[in-house]
């Protein structure tokens, strides 16, 4: 059994997002990461692997640069890396998830371990988006997963609250920040991970139908400037506060 | 422009939440006619009651006992009519709404904050550091984002069927680690109240707790209050890697304003910052700022909402 995990490359959380021509700036960003929910996953996978599964495949969609996420995963870990080339700005749910699953066919693999969400699209359609194509189970919110024999467990946030669930065939997982530590590479991981060859795939050579794209993007833009905030020295303000919270903002 | 539009209704502790009138307000605004499903049965009463409402489709079955997105999706794409869907952009909300896409092969976009004739849609990306503006063809899924349309009013009087479905789940829940807490959660709240490492101890949360149920307010905290204390549930953590929260007030207390916080709370309407000191960057994004400690500030606080909100 395998074990694929979907790693997006995406703008350093620190990152300054400028917007110039009506699209976010890309040469302005200096520094580019794994998401941060998709560490997570990954961290989760390689405990898997750690308890016996056979394969660990690393999967992105993105342009040349976001190889480096594979090589990082690499060095924690990863047997496989695949890489699905494109130099699309934009993708809509439609197009990102076919291409997503079939990497994922490719792969072999049917436990799929995923962010919740991007951290640029903040949109967390991917992975139910993938289990649905693919026909798998799917579970959200996951924060920790074990795996025993051929059924998998997992801790989730459900609709209820926390849960411990159990599923037995094809499952994607999409994780959450979870309480486990995220493991650095050691200098032999990273030499090794140096050395690993990526599979690098055109959307071409995928042999799926990209019908035309349903969603387009029109603009970037800032988010509107907030006026200035009011600044109050001490407890004694809290009253003439509460009341522009009644007068001026009409929150409450 | 007018076509059919479902809407799948959201809940909240077995009643329906506010934003399933704010999705009707949505859709009425661009279409209809308009119908609600509600999956599990659960606020159907309440759904037909809300006017521009010209059907409620009550979904009941077992699959809906514990929560498996791909059943739950499956049992409600049947009853999907017309090329507008749209759902809350709650955790669960898209969820089913990018399963149910998906299985349709529509395109789905999540938490859009404004809809157009067309359509067009706008929605925040990089944690509130971007807008996008999209033109999404129909048919198509939508999530939309809570307090960010106008709510259709009470008036109607829709007829309501009820259907029976069985659908597979193959998610099995074997033990409730905790329940989901009694108090209301931060992503659906009016309003916030966050407290940060500059709390002190666990334990002084209570200040906190007492406010919020004065005013009916949710608790949130930062990471580091998350990370440091047991006792404060990652379930209240906002920001990047928490909640992403939209309040119309949001209070911050004893909280930095680091990035990754701020990413989860900076599109509330308003924000309330305390924190003793003036140079914090939480100051930053605050519409209001009060540099004190939380001690002289939280019964401060208490005494004067509570007065005036029960004017
Ligand atoms: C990848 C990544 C993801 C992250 N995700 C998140 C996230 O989702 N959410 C999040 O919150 N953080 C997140 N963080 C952590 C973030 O960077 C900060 O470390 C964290 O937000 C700091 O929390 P804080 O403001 O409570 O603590 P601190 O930064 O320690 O601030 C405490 C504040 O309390 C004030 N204070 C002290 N005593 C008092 C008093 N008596 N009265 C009033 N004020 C007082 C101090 O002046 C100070 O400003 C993330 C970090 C990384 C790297
Ligand atoms: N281009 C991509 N390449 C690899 N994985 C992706 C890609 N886009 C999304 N994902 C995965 O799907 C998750 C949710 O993304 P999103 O639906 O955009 O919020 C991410 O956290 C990744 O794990």
């Amino acid at each position: 059994m395998g074990v694929a995990v979907l790693l997006k490359q995406v703008p350093d959380t620190t990152a300054k997002i400028s917007v110039s021509g009506s699209r976010v700036d890309e040469s302005a960003i200096t520094k580019w990461s794994i998401s941060p929910y998709d560490e997570y996953a990954l961290e989760s996978a390689i405990a898997l692997k750690e308890s016996g599964v056979d394969e660990l495949v690393a999967i992105t969609c993105g342009p040349q640069r976001a190889s480096k996420c594979l090589t990082e995963a690499a060095s924690v870990g990863a047997d496989r890396l695949i890489h699905i080339l494109t130099d699309a700005d934009f993708m809509d749910s439609c197009t990102l998830q076919s291409i997503l699953s079939s990497a994922i066919q490719r792969s072999g693999c049917d436990i799929v371990l995923c962010g919740k969400q991007a951290a640029d699209t903040n949109s967390g359609s991917t992975g139910p988006g993938v289990a649905s194509l693919l026909g798998y189970s799917c579970v959200g919110s996951v924060t920790e997963i074990s795996m025993d024999g051929s059924k998998i467990s997992a801790t989730r946030l459900g609709n209820t609250g926390l849960e411990k669930i159990e599923v037995g065939g094809p499952c994607v997982f999409t994780f959450d920040k979870g309480e486990v530590e995220l493991r650095r590479p050691n200098v032999r991981g990273i030499m090794m991970a140096k050395k690993k060859p990526i599979e690098s795939i055109g959307i071409e050579e995928l042999g799926i139908e990209i019908g035309s794209p349903k969603t387009s993007l029109k603009s970037h833009v800032s988010p509107p400037e907030k006026p200035p905030g009011q600044k109050f020295e001490g407890a004694g303000s809290i009253e003439i506060v509460v009341s522009k919270l009644r007068d001026e903002a009409n929150v409450i | 422009m007018i076509m059919d539009i479902t809407i799948i209704s959201e809940v909240s502790n077995d009643s329906l939440h506010p934003v399933t009138a704010q999705m009707v307000g949505a859709a009425s605004s661009i279409g209809g006619p308009v119908s609600v499903i509600c999956p599990g049965g659960f606020g159907s009463v309440e759904a037909a009651k809300i006017a521009g409402v010209s059907k409620v489709i009550s979904i009941e079955g077992d699959c809906f006992d514990s929560y498996d997105s791909m059943a739950w999706s499956g049992a409600i794409e049947p009853f999907i009519e017309g090329d507008l869907v749209l759902t809350s952009s709650s955790t669960l909300g898209r969820e089913i709404s990018s399963a149910i896409a998906a299985k349709k092969g529509f395109p789905v976009v999540q938490d859009i904050t404004s809809l157009d004739d067309g359509i067009s849609v706008t929605r925040s990306i990089f944690s509130g550091k971007a807008i996008e503006e999209l033109e999404v063809s129909v048919p198509c899924v939508l999530s939309i984002r809570a307090n960010s349309f106008q709510p259709a009013d009470v008036g109607g009087e829709a007829e309501i069927s009820t259907v029976n479905v069985s659908q597979q789940v193959s998610v099995a829940v074997k033990e409730a680690l905790a329940k989901a807490g009694e108090r209301l959660d931060v992503a659906e709240a009016d309003i916030v109240i966050s407290g940060g490492r500059g709390m002190g101890n666990p334990s002084n949360f209570s200040h906190l707790y007492e406010l919020a149920d004065e005013i009916g307010a949710a608790v949130g905290a930062s990471r580091a209050a998350v990370d440091t204390w047991e006792e404060i549930p990652h379930s209240m953590q906002v920001g990047q890697t928490g909640k992403t929260v939209t309040p119309n007030l949001y209070i911050a207390v004893g909280i930095s304003g680091a990035i990754q916080h701020l990413a989860g709370m900076r599109s509330s309407k308003y924000i309330l910052a305390i924190n003793k000191d003036p140079e914090a960057p939480i100051f930053g994004i605050a519409d209001y700022g009060i540099v004190a400690t939380w001690e002289e500030s939280i019964p401060a606080l208490k005494e004067h909402l509570s007065a005036i909100m029960s004017d």
